[in-house]
């Protein structure tokens, strides 16, 4: 099925994406019709990142998110179950919930008073015997529930496509190392918790500048982050050069990009030369000793657990906005064509003392988010890129993703992924064939079981 | 008696006149130092134990305005640091590769309603607001409003230091691409 968008003349989608010559069209970027359709045919049906079960641990908890550009509510009910429901009332549309979260027992519709149950069943509509006669079927006007629901390891994903596979095939080889990424630091699964809230905000660019280069674009970071070392944030302070690392201690190994070309997700990961997890090295010398004290004492635990194993992969981008990594998730939503809501959430030990957690919150507060000493000058390239794509003229200019092109392969130590050079701009040329993928695709007829695609 | 107590009223109202004054004075002094990118100089009125922080503020329900922003004693915030990390910032900006603050952005402090209280010992308390106006490239245009509430300490060498700042934004979703600049 091709798509023959009115601006892009005869034009097919697929002309603009030439993977073979590793040659993109700016108008993938910046053209609205095509930013329209996106929002149908990658957002109505991929699985998307919703949050985690700690921001919502009792009935009645909830937390507004969001698939896309629109509102959504993860809550949980009075009987324990996780929900997700689009934010909208569903007699006139009023959004239901306007407080980031909170508790509560009803969702009141603040327009004409309708309610709905925790479990999103609508229970209350004013003037029902007088003004509808009893004759309204309530049970057709509940919330809108999304099509299918999936806590991996705590952390809380959606689809609004009842026909999407199964989200843990969704990740593909991508599952392991997404499911470390929510383990405590001693190796216990679902054993980490969200620090709360999050933080959001703008960025003038279309989405897939961030999303589609984070972890596949290594190359910017020694032009962008030229300046980072000189402020010392990392945990070492002014040791090592000011090195930003979380964990000083790693086992020789080497870093590829790894990405499953058929999924869109990838990441930079390592394949090491040793099994089971490195002795830990202090790191965190600017804090109290306790917190070193708890790596160390977690490290240790960690490598009982995964002794003989090699732990390699790791976390990554998952197609197609949110990038899960060891304590931060990277979420960008479509915000228009040009614009983009950058979300971030950190992750800490659930059972960690409050000197570690501490410690971990002020350093991804210093490290991350608009006011992070590293990422602030992401958004600026990626605002100006974005605005100097624009232009009648510079729309005709394809962008090269030319590194590494054709030097791809496989290595039996990680089935399933794809390899590159480390800065080669192979998981980037994947998440672009799967995005085309799903602007071509009918449904997820032609999107999963992989060889039914053509 | 009358008269005395007058006399001491005088006296007070003089002194928290001063005060007030000299306060006003030292902010003033402090957003030309930041606005005119004078920001080594800036470092020098900033006590090494600084508390230095913007939180995040939600949306919540009536009767919860108690959580509507972050603490920095558990939650996240947009900034949330000591004298440090200050430093680390200052040090990038003037590497001159610091590409969102690389041309310099034009950044003008407008700070008023400056309310002095609770003097105690060699600190006092005190209350301003701000509006922060941005202006970077050709017609990028950023605008904050909002409030600080410092804790100033008397210096032998530099008459105040900025001993704590907390800084309320009145945002929820930040509406700026970055925040690369001092409040
Ligand atoms: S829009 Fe919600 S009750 Fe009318
Ligand atoms: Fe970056």
């Amino acid at each position: 099925m091709v798509h023959i968008l009115p601006s892009l003349g005869d034009r097919s989608l697929r002309s603009l994406v030439d993977l073979e010559q590793g040659l993109i069209s700016r108008e993938i970027y910046v053209n609205e019709d095509i930013y329209k359709q996106e929002l149908e045919q990658v957002y109505g049906r991929a699985w998307l990142f919703i949050g985690h079960e700690s921001l919502v641990p009792n009935p009645g908890d909830f937390f507004k998110s969001r698939m896309g550009e629109e509102s959504v509510i993860l809550v949980r009910d009075h009987k324990g179950v996780l929900h997700v429901f689009l934010n909208t009332c569903r007699h006139r549309g009023m959004k239901v919930c306007r407080y980031d979260d909170g508790n509560t027992r009803l969702f009141t519709c603040p327009f004409h008073g309708w309610s709905y149950d925790t479990d999103g069943k609508l229970v209350g509509v004013p003037h029902f015997k007088t003004a509808f006669h009893e004759e309204l079927d309530k049970s057709e006007f509940g919330l809108y529930e999304v099509g299918r629901i999936c806590n991996f390891y705590g952390s809380i994903w959606a689809t609004w496509d009842r026909d999407a596979p199964p989200f843990e095939d969704y990740l593909g080889a991508y599952a392991d190392g997404v499911r470390r990424c929510f383990e405590s630091m001693d190796g216990v699964d679902n054993g980490v918790e969200l620090f709360r809230p999050v933080q959001r905000w703008r960025l003038p660019c279309n989405w897939k500048f961030p999303a589609f280069s984070f972890d596949g674009d290594r190359m910017h970071g020694v032009t962008t982050h030229r300046s980072i070392n000189v402020a010392a944030i990392g945990p070492q302070g002014d040791r090592n050069e000011g090195d930003r690392h979380p964990m000083r201690a790693r086992f020789p190994s080497t870093n590829y990009e790894m990405s499953i070309r058929e999924l869109g997700h990838g990441g930079h990961n390592a394949i090491y030369d040793l099994p089971g997890v490195a002795p830990y090295v202090d790191t965190w010398q600017t804090e109290p000793p306790e917190v070193d004290e708890y790596y160390r004492q977690a490290r240790e635990k960690k490598a009982k657990k995964y002794e003989g194993q090699f732990l390699h992969g790791g976390g990554a981008l998952i197609f197609p906005n949110v990038n899960i990594q060891e304590q931060r998730i990277l979420h960008w939503h479509p915000h228009g064509v040009g614009a983009t809501e950058s979300w971030r959430f950190y992750q800490v030990d659930r059972n960690a003392p409050k000197v570690v957690k501490d410690a971990q919150r002020r350093y991804m507060m210093r490290y991350c988010g608009p006011a992070g000493l590293t990422e602030s000058d992401d958004m600026e390239n990626w605002n100006y890129a974005s605005e100097a794509s624009t232009g009648a003229m510079a729309r005709r200019l394809p962008y090269p993703f030319k590194a590494g092109l054709g030097h791809d392969y496989t290595d039996d130590r990680v089935p399933g992924m794809t390899l590159n050079f480390d800065i080669a701009e192979e998981n980037q040329r994947s998440r672009l064939a799967r995005w085309l993928a799903f602007m071509e695709a009918g449904s997820w007829n032609d999107l999963y079981p992989l060889n039914k695609g053509k | 008696m009358t008269t005395d107590m007058t006399v001491e009223t005088m006296q007070q109202m003089l002194e928290r006149l001063m005060l007030q004054r000299d306060i006003e004075e030292f902010l003033s002094m402090e957003a030309e130092l930041l606005d005119e990118r004078r920001y080594d100089e800036w470092l020098e009125y900033i006590a090494d134990d600084i508390h230095y922080h913007m939180p995040i503020r939600r949306n919540v329900r009536f009767g919860e305005q108690y959580r509507e922003n972050t603490s920095a004693d558990s939650e996240i915030s947009w900034i949330d640091e000591g004298k440090r990390v200050l430093i680390g910032r200052v040090r990038q900006i003037n590497t001159g590769i610091h590409w969102c603050e690389e041309p310099l952005s034009r950044v003008r402090h407008v700070i008023s309603n400056v309310q002095v209280y609770d003097p105690e010992g060699d600190e006092v308390k005190v209350r301003s607001r701000f509006i922060v106006y941005r202006n970077r490239m050709e017609d990028e245009v950023d605008l904050f409003a909002g409030k600080r509430e410092d804790i100033l300490r008397r210096d032998s060498v530099t008459g105040w230091k900025i001993a704590k700042r907390t800084i309320v934004l009145d945002q929820n979703v930040l509406l700026a691409k970055n925040i690369t600049f001092f409040f």
